[in-house]
């Protein structure tokens, strides 16, 4: 997995709450066997008219946004479908951060499987960013996981939580599957011990 | 922790492999539902990586959500629709998972064929990469939707790595009117949380009004539970849920059957166990609900009307409201009643069961489509399309203008040629009114399967109370 340290470029704000997974990446990308380039499809109908041509005034079409690296979102972010999709377009894009008041859950896991960092921030610090965000001057910001700060373009800076567990994966890039499978043993034991309770869980294949 | 537990302490508990320093679980699940769309970047990765599915009995795999719902057995026409469809098959035969295949009669929506086979069972814990795994909480056992990273890591170890959710408590007391089903108590309870109101839990249904509902009412409300936010739902199981399991491929039998009941009376939730937060509902209040605008919590009861955007609490609910009626065309408080539509959908994992199919068949009986609405009704698996058929639903419905489909997700999620034009309006008894979520620019209005046919007979929404025999 992708180590996440520090991220720095334009911020693009989208203000409204319950941007669900659909918007992010609508039904025609999922039938695909790949994940290579989804980033065009982020935020299709937002992005695109009927003809598949650019609506010139949503923030991802406009200088300096078109090269977003953060974006800074309502929030119950990314509710709705579970499809990892929506992280994988993000990132195509080159969002690789996304600060909101809240998101959905499984949106929450499928980013940190991802190396996607999300900040849980309240509303009211996000509006400030966001405030910051609309200026193109002042939209530059660098995240920085290690010391858990956010640097504006003026050189200030704002803090952020994030939970020890998830910010020592993603600095490490570490793979859960890896790890996982090194307890092999004790599911083996767990297995055995289901299996005298309750014989029914296994079957004959 | 108190010594009274609740059913979802006692699930979670009972499947903790081991815990980690961070406070994440390893949890070991029971069952690994899966289909076409999400499977597949994690069958890549262990084929890469020469990792074997561990444990190919606990999966059941069938295709769904891009399966064409008319000429079954033709050949897929969209070139990306049958070459994930045809993954499926190919890396279920590489690495050995059972697979129900299409023209196998007992193929369906997953969510739909997991409760038929009975690989849905009180208890256990089941995953599948697809947020709708919410449903099969009905049975009490504890089910909740993942990616496809999630989706790798249980084909290769069958263990999640978890942080323990909170738990809620959403009482439904009282009695439903007649006419109202789960999917308006669904409804009604999202309407009263929000779509936001229960992330970061799982809410157990109590009450005598859950206690009443068939397996197929009780699957409706958990199915939509992850609409409110909460990835899981769960129902204590009593003797409604027996009933429904026994006899079932996948249920244990015989003296397995005895001891399997002996476990699974012990699963509710114990008198005075604590929660995180608990809410109440008295279902007697409860009307049939329709959505007006894009977002579940957007509901109204058939008797009220779009809302205001000048009376909303604050601005963003006030741009919220106004876009979303803006996107589906409507006014500010126009009655519902007094929405036209050009389409019904009644199927998916949330409708898609015997029960929805003969609700809807009940309202159609003798009476005809009106001009210019187009209606269809899906199926949720082969054996509901057999059944229903067998009580001469089809022809029922076929005589009043609706048509009648093969099984699979269809235009609850539109990816398989089943899709609203730009600009269409469909009463759907799917689960999501997301913008664009049935074709693009289209208008979704999500009912009941008897609200859907009673608004495709009348040719807007009625209360279906008024035409119910």
């Amino acid at each position: 997995m992708k180590k996440f340290t520090t991220l720095s470029g334009p911020a693009a704000a989208l203000t409204m709450i319950n941007v669900d997974t659909d918007q992010i990446i609508p039904k025609q990308y999922l039938s695909a066997i790949t994940r290579a380039g989804l980033g065009k499809g982020l935020f299709h109908d937002f992005r695109y008219d009927m003809d598949d041509k650019e609506k010139p005034d949503f923030v991802l079409n406009r200088e300096p946004y078109r090269d977003a690296k953060i974006l800074l979102a309502g929030d119950n972010f990314a509710c709705g479908s579970s499809r990892e999709h929506a992280p994988w377009s993000l990132d195509d894009f080159g969002i690789r951060c996304v600060i909101a008041p809240g998101f959905a859950d499984i949106f929450f896991n499928n980013c940190v499987k991802n190396g996607l960092l999300l900040i849980v921030m309240e509303e009211a610090k996000v509006n400030e960013l966001i405030a910051l965000a609309d200026n193109p001057q002042s939209c530059e910001m660098t995240v920085d996981l290690e010391a858990q700060t956010i640097t504006l373009a003026d050189g200030s800076s704002v803090a952020f939580e994030i939970e020890s567990a998830r910010k020592h994966r993603l600095l490490n890039g570490l793979d859960d599957i890896e790890i996982t499978l090194q307890k092999g043993a004790e599911i083996g034991a767990f297995e055995a011990r289901q299996k005298t309770a309750f014989p029914w869980l296994y079957r004959a294949v | 922790m108190s010594a009274q537990k609740t059913l979802f302490d006692k699930i979670w508990e009972s499947h903790v492999v081991s815990e980690n320093d961070d406070g994440t679980s390893l949890l070991y699940i029971d069952m690994h539902l899966t289909h076409e769309v999400t499977s597949w970047p994690g069958f890549e990765s262990m084929r890469n990586s020469g990792r074997p599915v561990r444990r190919p009995d606990a999966v059941l795999a069938v295709p769904d959500h891009v399966i064409p719902t008319t000429r079954r057995g033709a050949r897929i026409e969209d070139d990306l629709a049958r070459i994930q469809f045809e993954t499926l098959l190919q890396n279920c035969a590489d690495f050995n998972v059972p697979l129900i295949p299409l023209m196998d009669e007992r193929q369906g929506i997953v969510h739909i064929i997991g409760p038929e086979q009975g690989a849905t069972q009180p208890g256990i814990t089941l995953v599948c990469g697809d947020s709708h795994t919410a449903t099969h909480g009905a049975f009490g056992c504890l089910a909740f939707g993942i990616g496809s990273s999630e989706v790798e890591h249980v084909l290769s170890t069958q263990t999640l790595v978890q942080k323990r959710p909170k738990n809620m408590r959403i009482a439904i007391d009282g009695e439903l009117p007649l006419g109202v089903t789960g999917k308006d108590m669904i409804l009604a309870i999202i309407g009263t949380i929000g779509t936001a109101g229960g992330t970061g839990h799982v809410i157990e249904y109590v009450g005598s009004a859950i206690r009443a509902l068939s397996m197929e009412g009780r699957m409706t409300v958990c199915n939509m539970t992850i609409e409110g936010g909460a990835r899981a739902g769960l129902i204590a199981p009593d003797e409604t849920t027996y009933a429904y399991v026994k006899g079932r491929a996948m249920a244990p039998s015989d003296a397995q059957w005895d001891a399997a009941l002996t476990y699974w009376r012990s699963l509710p939730s114990d008198a005075g166990a604590s929660y995180d937060k608990e809410i109440s509902l008295d279902a007697n209040t409860i009307a049939p609900q329709v959505t007006w605008g894009t977002s579940p919590e957007d509901v109204a009861p058939i008797d009220g009307r779009v809302p205001d955007p000048a009376a909303a609490k604050d601005e963003k609910q006030r741009n919220a409201i106004q876009q979303a009626i803006d996107y589906m065309g409507l006014k500010a408080n126009q009655p519902i009643t007094d929405i036209k539509i050009d389409r019904a959908f009644i199927g998916s994992c949330t409708n898609g069961r015997i029960e929805d199919i003969r609700a809807a068949a009940e309202i159609a009986k003798g009476r005809s489509l009106a001009a210019g609405v187009s209606a269809m009704v899906v199926p949720g698996s082969g054996l509901v399309k057999t059944q229903a058929e067998a009580e001469g639903l089809d022809k029922i419905l076929v005589a009043a203008g609706f048509e009648w489909r093969d099984p699979g997700c269809s235009m609850c999620i539109a990816m398989n040629g089943d899709i609203l034009q730009p600009g269409e309006r469909c009463a759907s008894t799917s689960n999501r009114n997301f913008k664009g979520r049935q074709g693009r620019d289209s208008r979704t209005h999500l009912v009941g399967p008897a609200m859907a046919a009673a608004a495709a007979i009348e040719g807007h929404f009625v209360d279906v109370r008024d035409l119910a025999r």
